[in-house]
């Protein structure tokens, strides 16, 4: 196959195919990295599998996915960690690195057989979802697992300041009534990784920032030279917690961490802006209807968000908020940085930076469902994902399979997904069920 | 029956917010969404509808035929007593149902149960649930009118409508009314409907208590925080105690009831220093001894026992204004 006319770059050969595509007003991009993604398997399969997960991932252009090790069993022995490279090699059409577990049933007592699990391919040591809440076993997951090379990636929680909380904690958590959950629950807990980072010399690299403070005490962490690293969500950063309201509790936008505040969003940007942030990374956590279907404050956390990642970083694209070079790098090369990855030569992504879609839940290639942004109409999107050489989604040639999207026409002005300064929103619902 | 809705001066009424409502309202959910001639018009049918309570007959067929469903996942009494006493008022079929724990503890969605209900035939379901928003996933996805009786900390219009009408029958406006509302303010739905409700017709409010039990992100016009009592309760035309829950002390929230009550207690001493003219209310039910003196309780002063008769007219009128027939 051979990809013409690509608006960045000299024509691209690809695989044996003699097919012609012409890229007019594409742009050719290498496959996109990510840190963060639940594909369910074992365990939770009526959620996501690792097949319907690598589909949806190649829909929304990653090439190479990392899974956190939140099933069940856990991802905590070698075993189980080869079951998942088992299960992907024959059923994924992408590139599948699971992260193992840094305590034994990511119960946070026990420190897992780290040596082991990273010669089996482990890419790196998370309890995700849990916090790793007793500062020694901590620091001693740090010392231990960057003794030979990984990376400790921790969820900060302070979990006695968010007992029973379902949203962030401000204005409107206490209109809705819903217990609140402060920021300052997630910069107490970065503060001291950074602090036992610094004391111990290891890496550590904090998943999905999503509060001002946090952003700034990886921003002075990394100046003084301490080893973090960190990443951000697309919802984090085109999302704020009046969308809780808007939906009137709809627990599709129930997530953990919260949704925050537009300040946020712009300490975030920021982030990404200066280099306090390296990587963007989805956190695409399927859930069964039934999950969220409930009374908000019992359904479960997460988004499904590995289709509609790059359009919704591309809002902040068309909102003159970043370059559109930097959102790839952070979907790129940034990523493979943290983990130590070589960006493979052989994964491209082509993106239309400007083409218009409305998300159809229906049509996703996940089996999650829940996002706030059905009926959305978002900017920028992926046309064609090739992974080890082969086309592995393809919306030019098939665009019955697009990405949970289906064209339309869009009224003036364009809406975005981004947060305005007032606590506005240029990305309109009108559609919602 | 014949219900006046003839508007009051319009010195009542507040400027904020105060569009009519476009369409028929659907659903009760939260006074947030009332405009001040909405709740005017519901403070209104209630007066109309003490005509009927004062009749030797208290019947009306305003919900004749109708079947109106108390749902609760909590318990209460006054609350779901006086909406069934209301429907009954009205002529409808009540069925009381109350679930124990939570509906996931039950094994059936909330989602579902509402569905059942309305198949079932229920034209009406109020509901009464532990959790924030509760009320309004009934309303989306069950094909009835839906009365929020309480959710979580959220809202509970009607006991908060039913304060206003007892303090407009008292007083005799609302407009510019110094309200204290003192106490678990954090965890009331009570006092978040009156904020609402009461901000919304002209009165000021004064949420008061220590900042750990006080919604401190809560910005509304017309209210403020206040961590004194002494420095207020002589300026108020009503003071409103919140019930004090044990576990908000075990909870580290407060030190101990002890100290809670000599800081923020309506005890005697505080009361002969109220107004001549100013009003106890409890939205119940009460601990005495704690966020309330039980002489106080009787006292004079107190319209406690009218909160509770007001609420059954309150209770008819929402439900006539949501799902009665015209007559």
């Amino acid at each position: 196959m051979l990809l013409k006319n690509a608006r960045n770059r000299d024509d691209l050969s690809i695989g044996d195919s003699k097919d012609i595509i012409d890229c007019r007003g594409l742009v050719l991009v290498p496959g996109f990295v990510d840190l963060h993604c639940h594909l369910r398997e074992p365990g939770f399969e009526h959620k996501e599998t690792i097949a319907t997960g690598a589909r949806a991932a190649a829909a929304g252009g990653f090439t190479t996915v990392c899974c956190m090790p939140n099933t069940d069993p856990v991802i905590d022995t070698a075993g189980t960690l080869q079951y998942v490279l088992d299960v992907a090699r024959r059923e994924a059409s992408v590139r599948v690195r699971p992260i193992a577990a840094i305590s034994r049933g990511r119960a946070g007592k026990e420190l897992t057989d780290m040596a082991e699990l990273a010669a089996a391919g482990a890419v790196a040591f998370s309890d995700d979802g849990n916090p790793v809440a007793n500062s020694a076993l901590m620091r001693h997951a740090l010392e231990y697992a960057n003794s030979f090379d990984r990376v400790v990636v921790d969820h900060c929680e302070d979990i006695a300041l968010t007992k029973g909380a379902a949203m962030h904690e401000g204005a409107v958590s206490e209109r809705l009534g819903l217990p609140g959950w402060p920021a300052a629950a997630e910069d107490i807990i970065v503060a001291r990784d950074l602090a036992l980072a610094e004391a111990t010399g290891a890496r550590v690299h904090i998943a999905h920032l999503s509060t001002a403070g946090s952003v700034d005490l990886v921003r002075s962490a990394k100046r003084r030279g301490v080893r973090v690293t960190a990443e951000v969500t697309p919802h984090h950063l085109t999302l704020t917690d009046e969308w809780v309201e808007r939906g009137t509790y709809d627990a599709n936008c129930k997530v953990n961490p919260p949704l925050r505040t537009s300040r946020d969003i712009e300490a975030l940007v920021e982030g990404l802006l200066d280099g306090a942030i390296d990587a963007i990374a989805t956190d695409h956590t399927p859930h069964a209807l039934v999950d969220k279907a409930v009374e908000f404050e019992q359904a479960a956390f997460g988004i499904s968000n590995i289709e509609t990642a790059f359009a919704q970083v591309m809002g902040l694209v068309h909102a003159g908020r970043l370059p559109f070079d930097l959102v790839v790098e952070k979907l790129t090369s940034g990523p493979c940085s943290v983990f130590g990855l070589e960006l493979p030569a052989d994964d491209w992504v082509l993106v239309d930076p400007d083409a218009e879609w409305t998300v159809d839940v229906e049509v996703f290639h996940s089996r999650g469902r829940n996002t706030p942004l059905h009926g959305a109409t978002l900017r920028g999107r992926v046309m064609l994902t090739v992974c080890r050489g082969q086309v592995v989604f393809d919306a030019l040639r098939e665009p019955a399979s697009g990405a949970g999207c289906a064209e339309v026409e869009v009224p003036s002005p364009r809406p975005s997904p981004v947060a305005t300064g007032e606590g506005g929103f240029r990305l309109h619902l009108s559609e919602r069920p | 029956m014949s219900v006046r809705l003839e508007t009051r001066g319009n010195s009542e009424l507040g400027t904020q917010n105060s569009k009519p409502a476009a369409q028929p309202r659907k659903h009760c959910l939260d006074l947030n969404d009332y405009s001040a001639e909405d709740i005017q018009q519901v403070l209104d049918t209630a007066e109309a509808m003490q005509e009927v309570l004062a009749r030797p007959v208290k019947k009306a067929p305003g919900l004749r035929g109708k079947m109106v469903v108390n749902c609760f996942y909590e318990s209460s009494t006054r609350t779901r007593v006086s909406f069934e006493v209301a429907a009954k008022n009205l002529s409808a079929d009540v069925v009381n149902f109350s679930a124990g724990g939570s509906s996931v503890e039950k094994g059936e969605s909330l989602i579902d149960t509402a569905k059942t209900l309305v198949a079932l035939g229920a034209n009406v379901i109020i509901i009464r649930h532990s959790m924030a928003g509760a009320a309004h996933v009934v309303a989306r996805n069950a094909g009835a009118a839906v009365i929020n009786a309480g959710d979580g900390r959220h809202a509970h219009p009607s006991q908060a409508l039913l304060d206003l009408y007892t303090m407009r029958a008292r007083i005799g406006r609302l407009r510019g009314l110094k309200v204290a509302i003192v106490g678990d303010v954090l965890h009331s739905r009570v006092a978040r409907s009156n904020v609402h409700g009461l901000t919304r017709m002209g009165a000021e409010v004064i949420l008061c208590g220590p900042a750990t039990l006080l919604p401190v992100n809560l910005q509304l016009p017309g209210m403020r925080f206040e961590h004194n009592l002494d420095a207020i309760i002589g300026d108020m035309d009503v003071v409103m105690p919140l019930r004090i829950q044990k576990e908000r002390a075990e909870g580290g929230l407060i030190p101990s009831l002890r100290e809670y009550r000599a800081n923020w207690g309506i005890t005697a001493q505080r009361v002969a220093r109220m107004r001549g003219d100013a009003l106890i209310m409890h939205p119940g039910p009460m601990n005495p001894g704690v966020e309330i003196d039980p002489e106080v309780a009787v006292s004079p002063r107190s319209v406690i026992e009218s909160q509770v008769s007001n609420g059954v007219a309150i209770r008819m009128a929402l439900l006539y204004l949501l799902a009665g027939a015209p007559m």
